[in-house]
């Protein structure tokens, strides 16, 4: 330890033979770590949230399929489900379209990784907006039918509006977890802010490890702290006046 | 395409190598994460200020980042402060344990947050020290309480394991993608290993809902 | 208007309604009381199908609750039901508490659905608190708006389980006047109640039940006079002796 020389303007310097800045490596990688997290969890929230509330519903059946792919989803870890996306599921398709995968589909790095992160993220967030309908008194269902709501109004005029509320400070941990888990996209080759460090300190920098490691561990800081402004935010902006809500602190 | 299961057989030896390094792991870092968690939780709750700023910021760091990040900055820096090449299967033991106790930590705040004022108060009038009160009143009733939160997080943390494929270590999912490289057959490593991972911990999480439901009955 | 046919329900093994059968016509009081577990908010909660049953039937205004075919949520829209906790919706104003269903169920225009809900606020005395949210009222006045934001669906009959039940004691009766108003205007009610001075001011007849089943069911002279069962007796006694 005591030879180590330190060099906090490394990130200043120039990657030897290429042109480029260290500096530029990590923003290309902060683009897309905060490209594949917001992506992943637009699909997360939209498909999180019809499915926690399919698992509310009446008919056993639908409940019981929702209930399945929550379990699925959630006891496979991340990384071996983005390698099923990624190396498995273009060999089970039938060959054309897994020649396509292979061959033409667009960024199939980044397009894999948003799927199988959204996925995987969705499952958590139908376990919280479950949660947040269940803890709704059984009464404010009774109420909404009893006006002559259609359960499919019940919903989205009664039980989501305050369900949504009450999982605001959950839904804000899901979505930090969505940034920190982009991060095992270099796995399949996503070139995050994870893997240009990885890059940087393995091969090109190895002498300055720890200050590249510092420098993209307060990124991570930032946008940890980011989600978490916005989303106390949003739930300001949401409080019911009188209604005190159990979730938050 | 053609499902190769004989190739499965013959690799299990070394599957189960992987797995029990991953069962090992898990194990390590629950037991040290629970034991550090819990010194992190009363230092949070401690009215000594340094103590409690130093707690929270140590909880927050690694609440913040990725693990992966973190697998990264053991797997560089043990050797460079010990000077001894350990190998990534050994520098993931701390990795974990230091990254998991932020984790346990917060449970174990929550459960002991959870303990009426009452009781601390009880403990207090029978002329209890701090150490006292907390050995036999607060930390007992706390720990029943989230016992059921602490075996789940032990569950995330099982599949959390296998991102130290990612330094090379050889766990189950570091097992399998050597061997998926070596007779190049992903398909067959790759599924398999998902089966594995999920029976466990769909096997794991079904008996803590029962010990969940069980603990509520006796409450 | 409201007849009850031989209904019986089941949780499971157990039995919480056993062979129900009654009527209420239009235009009358029905009082339903009786110990608590006896299944009267449950018999209540299957006249507009919020529970459903397994033998019998329930047919209001000429429709059957238990045919498959009937559209409950119409049938719904058309009965309106006061909850013990009152169900307001907690993240709507009180003008929006009063104007959704109005609008989303009804087809009402926005305007058309404001001026009936504020018409019906002042009715129950609390035009001052439209802009509010139900966690901003007391107990009282949200159950106000509650029996309000069923009016406002122009029902034909009107529930209330247990109105008064959840409420201080110094805010049931401002609940009860509004009740004892709308039975002096000729609405139907079916009210299960534990309130035997409001009984004994409108009812036209008394339904005791007990361990799900229709013990006594007979006029309020008769109920109050001289019940005829032993355990209506007793319940009475039990209710009147303060």
């Amino acid at each position: 330890m005591g030879q180590y020389q330190w060099n906090w303007g490394i990130i200043l310097e120039e990657v030897y033979g290429t042109g480029e800045y260290y500096y530029q490596w990590l923003i290309t990688g902060l683009g897309w770590t905060v490209a594949t997290a917001l992506s992943a969890w637009v699909i997360a929230l939209i498909l999180g949230s019809l499915i926690g509330t399919v698992r509310t519903m009446p008919n056993k059946w639908l409940a019981g399929l929702a209930t399945a792919y929550v379990e699925l989803f959630r006891n496979i870890p991340l990384i071996v489900q983005l390698f099923l996306w990624f190396f498995v599921l273009p060999e089970v398709l039938p060959e054309q379209m897994g020649t396509w995968m292979k061959q033409d589909m667009p960024m199939p790095e980044f397009i894999t990784a948003v799927i199988g992160l959204g996925l995987f993220t969705s499952a958590r967030v139908a376990e919280q907006v479950r949660t947040g309908i269940m803890a709704l008194p059984r009464g404010q269902r009774y109420a909404g039918q009893a006006l002559g709501f259609t359960l499919g109004q019940t919903y989205r005029y009664v039980l989501l509006p305050m369900a949504f509320r009450i999982v605001i400070p959950p839904l804000t941990s899901e979505f930090m977890n969505v940034f920190k888990n982009s991060a095992v996209a270099l796995a399949i080759g996503v070139t995050e802010l994870t893997f240009q460090m990885r890059q940087i300190t393995g091969e090109y920098a190895p002498g300055n490890p720890i200050e590249v490691m510092t420098m993209v561990s307060v990124i991570y800081l930032i946008m940890a702290f980011s989600v978490n402004r916005l989303m106390a935010f949003i739930e300001r902006r949401t409080q019911v006046p009188g209604y005190i809500s159990g979730g938050s602190k | 395409m053609d499902f190769n299961f004989s190739a499965i057989v013959d690799s299990k030896d070394f599957l189960w190598e992987g797995l029990k390094y991953s069962a090992s792991l898990t194990l390590f870092a629950t037991f040290f994460g629970i034991v550090f968690g819990t010194l992190l939780a009363m230092a949070r709750l401690s009215s000594i200020k340094p103590l409690n700023l130093a707690a929270s910021a140590y909880v927050n760091l690694f609440r913040s980042v990725p693990l992966l990040l973190v697998i990264f900055w053991f797997y560089i820096l043990v050797p460079l402060i010990s000077g001894v090449q350990v190998g990534a299967d050994k520098s993931a033991y701390i990795t974990f344990a230091i990254f998991e106790a932020a984790y346990f930590c917060e449970i174990i705040r929550a459960g002991i947050q959870s303990i009426s004022r009452g009781q601390v108060s009880a403990g207090q009038a029978m002329g209890f020290t701090y150490a006292q009160n907390m050995r036999y009143v607060i930390l007992p009733q706390a720990f029943r309480n989230v016992v059921p939160l602490l075996l789940t997080q032990t569950i995330i943390l099982f599949q959390d394991t296998s991102l130290v494929y990612v330094v090379g270590a050889t766990d189950l999912l570091g097992a399998a993608s050597k061997v998926a490289n070596r007779d190049y057959i992903p398909v067959e490593m790759y599924v398999t290993v998902a089966v594995i991972y999920f029976t466990i911990s769909f096997v794991l999480s079904r008996l803590v809902k029962r010990l969940h439901t069980a603990i509520a009955v006796i409450r | 208007m409201i007849s009850i046919k031989n209904v019986s329900k089941w949780y499971g093994n157990f039995q919480v309604l056993t062979d129900c059968t009654t009527e209420v016509k239009k235009g009358e009081v029905v009082v339903v009381c009786g110990p608590s577990g006896s299944g009267k908010s449950t018999l209540i909660k299957t006249v507009n199908a919020l529970e459903p049953f397994q033998k019998g039937d329930i047919v209001v205004d000429g429709i059957s609750i238990a045919d498959p075919k009937t559209n409950l949520p119409k049938l719904r829209s058309r009965v309106g039901m006061v909850f013990q906790h009152f169900e307001l919706f907690p993240h709507l104003t009180i003008t929006d508490n009063l104007a959704i269903a109005q609008q989303k169920v009804l087809g009402r225009s926005r305007d058309e659905a404001r001026a009936k809900g504020a018409k019906l606020l002042e009715r129950v005395g609390l035009s001052a608190h439209a802009a509010k949210f139900p966690g901003q009222l007391s107990g009282g006045q949200q159950q106000r708006v509650a029996i309000a934001r069923a009016l406002a669906m122009d029902p034909i009959v009107m529930l209330f389980d247990e109105p008064t039940s959840a409420l201080d004691p110094e805010m049931v009766n401002e609940v009860l006047d509004v009740m004892v108003q709308l039975a002096h205007e000729g609405m139907t009610m079916m009210c299960v109640t534990h309130e035997m001075g409001f009984a004994r001011k409108v009812a036209n007849r008394v339904i005791f039940m007990d361990k799900g089943k229709i013990e006594e069911d007979c006029s309020k002279e008769d109920f109050f006079g001289s019940p005829r069962g032993e355990r209506a007796q007793l319940f009475l006694s039990k209710i009147l002796q303060h």
